[in-house]
């Protein structure tokens, strides 16, 4: 783990929706340590400011793949960065979708919107060695067919299982629409034998993980992502609390049975 | 693997029903076959009957003023489809349309509700567990109305059908 950013180049960049760009960067010189599927770096534009971004794609070799969503002024910046633009790199920082403890079981991917991206290295993952696990459920939702990344990659994860529902169809739109908790009906899973990966908007994992529990997965066995402003990301400033847990390094990834009463306070 | 699992397909109306609960049901089941892009009702129209769908896909959709049929929802195998003869006024709140070809078991609501008094024990599991799908739907609208995928922050309400 680096304090002070190293300099990464971008050497891809792909526009995957109006408002969200995946980057891949490549070390100038000095690389950082091999990032696991769920962890974050923290990427610096340049003169605006630093936010976490969790890898969306493992490293091909040093290289580095975030997908990022432009909501404001930090993000925006990164997903304005062209080929060859240079940003700086913190990390790898946080806790992991520890799929070793899916071994064996049945798995649930379930995605909201940009929650896909930190996902997408957890499918990797999984469809590399397939005997290690059970069924393999990759559920995502978005707002709008024009909100769903990585449309093309979506096939092949489907093979298994995998569906897409959107809230708000449009543009001809022949898939499903629905909130992503329907897509549950038909993914083919042993709830006492299911690990659940979830991650997206707070308000989803919860809807997800109360639909989740209410068929028989285990709380402790449903993951989350939990998003809270990050500064330091080391676990010192204090920006990232969530209740007893400093999320930069007790989670991002923890267990819904830890997270649950976190989130169903109103304050903390 | 001990539990049950999780679908297949068509079970899940019919998985608080007891065995002979089931069977006396599926006495007044026909099966129906819809090709893809029927019309199955129309909101406002009386609902008279329901299905629980075995293969193919319904969108549930809503007709809004300068706007058109909006989908709301779709649904898929083992899904009952259609609430609206509960309860008065027993017309149907949405439309359907077949996505594409489906099969479905088909049941006159009338018929039911007469086993449902001839057998309140039958009756009660099968109220429950349309209750069930209608605290589903509700669940979900709610959930869609809280904006689902959005980020926090006044931008993330966005104009739901
Ligand atoms: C561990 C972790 C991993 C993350 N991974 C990714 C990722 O892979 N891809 C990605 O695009 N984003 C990711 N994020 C979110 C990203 O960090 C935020 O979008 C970013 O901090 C916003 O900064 P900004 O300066 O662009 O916007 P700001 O000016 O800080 O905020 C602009 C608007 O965006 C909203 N906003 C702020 N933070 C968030 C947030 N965390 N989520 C949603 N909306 C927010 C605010 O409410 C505000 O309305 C992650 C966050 C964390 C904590
Ligand atoms: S970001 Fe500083 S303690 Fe977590």
């Amino acid at each position: 783990m680096t304090l002070t950013p190293l300099s990464y180049r971008v050497v891809d960049r792909r526009d995957e929706t109006h408002d969200t760009v995946t980057l891949v960067l490549e070390p100038a010189s000095e690389a950082l340590k091999p990032f696991a599927p769920g962890q974050f770096a923290m990427l610096y534009a340049f003169g605006v400011g630093e936010i976490p971004v969790s890898v969306s794609r493992l490293a091909d070799g040093h290289r580095l793949t975030h997908t990022v969503r432009a909501v404001g002024a930090v993000s925006r910046a990164l997903c304005g960065l062209r080929t060859g633009g240079w940003v700086g790199v913190r990390g790898p920082f946080g806790t992991a979708w520890d799929s070793a403890a899916a071994h064996g079981n049945d798995l649930l991917v379930i995605a909201g919107g940009i929650g896909l991206a930190p996902l997408r290295p957890l499918v990797d993952a999984v469809l590399a060695e397939p005997q290690a696990f059970g069924r393999l459920n990759v559920l995502a939702g978005a707002r709008t067919p024009d909100d769903l990344l990585y449309g093309d990659e979506f096939p092949a994860w489907g093979k298994p299982f995998g569906a897409v529902t959107v809230d708000r169809p449009s543009g001809g739109w022949t898939g499903r629409v629905g909130v992503v908790t329907t897509l549950l009906r038909e993914a083919r899973f042993t709830p006492s034998d299911t690990v659940a990966f979830v991650c997206g908007p707070e308000v989803m994992m919860r809807a997800t993980a109360r639909a989740l529990i209410h068929q028989g997965v285990r709380p402790d066995r449903i993951r989350v992502s939990l998003e809270r402003n990050m500064r330091c990301a080391t676990g010192h400033c204090g920006h990232c609390q969530l209740g007893p847990l400093l999320l930069c390094r007790d989670g991002p990834v923890v267990g819904y049975d830890q997270a649950e009463p976190l989130l169903t306070v109103r304050e903390l | 693997m001990t539990s049950h699992p999780v679908g297949p397909p068509g079970e899940q109306v019919f998985a608080a029903l007891t065995t002979e609960h089931r069977g006396k049901l599926m006495a007044l089941a026909r099966e129906v076959a819809f090709p893809g892009g029927t019309r199955i009702f129309e909101e406002g129209e009386k609902a008279d009957r329901f299905w629980i769908i075995r293969s193919g896909t319904v969108a549930l959709d809503v007709h809004v003023p300068g706007r058109g049929r909006v989908v709301v929802e779709t649904i898929g195998a083992g899904s009952l489809l259609g609430w609206s003869w509960l309860c008065p006024p027993r017309q149907w709140h949405l439309a359907a349309e077949t996505r594409d070809a489906v099969r479905a078991w088909e049941f006159d609501a009338a018929a039911v509700q007469d086993l449902c008094a001839e057998d309140t024990a039958l009756g009660l599991s099968l109220v429950t567990a349309v209750a069930e799908t209608i605290g589903d739907r509700l669940r979900a609208t709610r959930t869609r109305l809280l904006d689902l995928y959005g980020p926090p922050g006044p931008q993330g309400i966005g104009p739901v059908p």
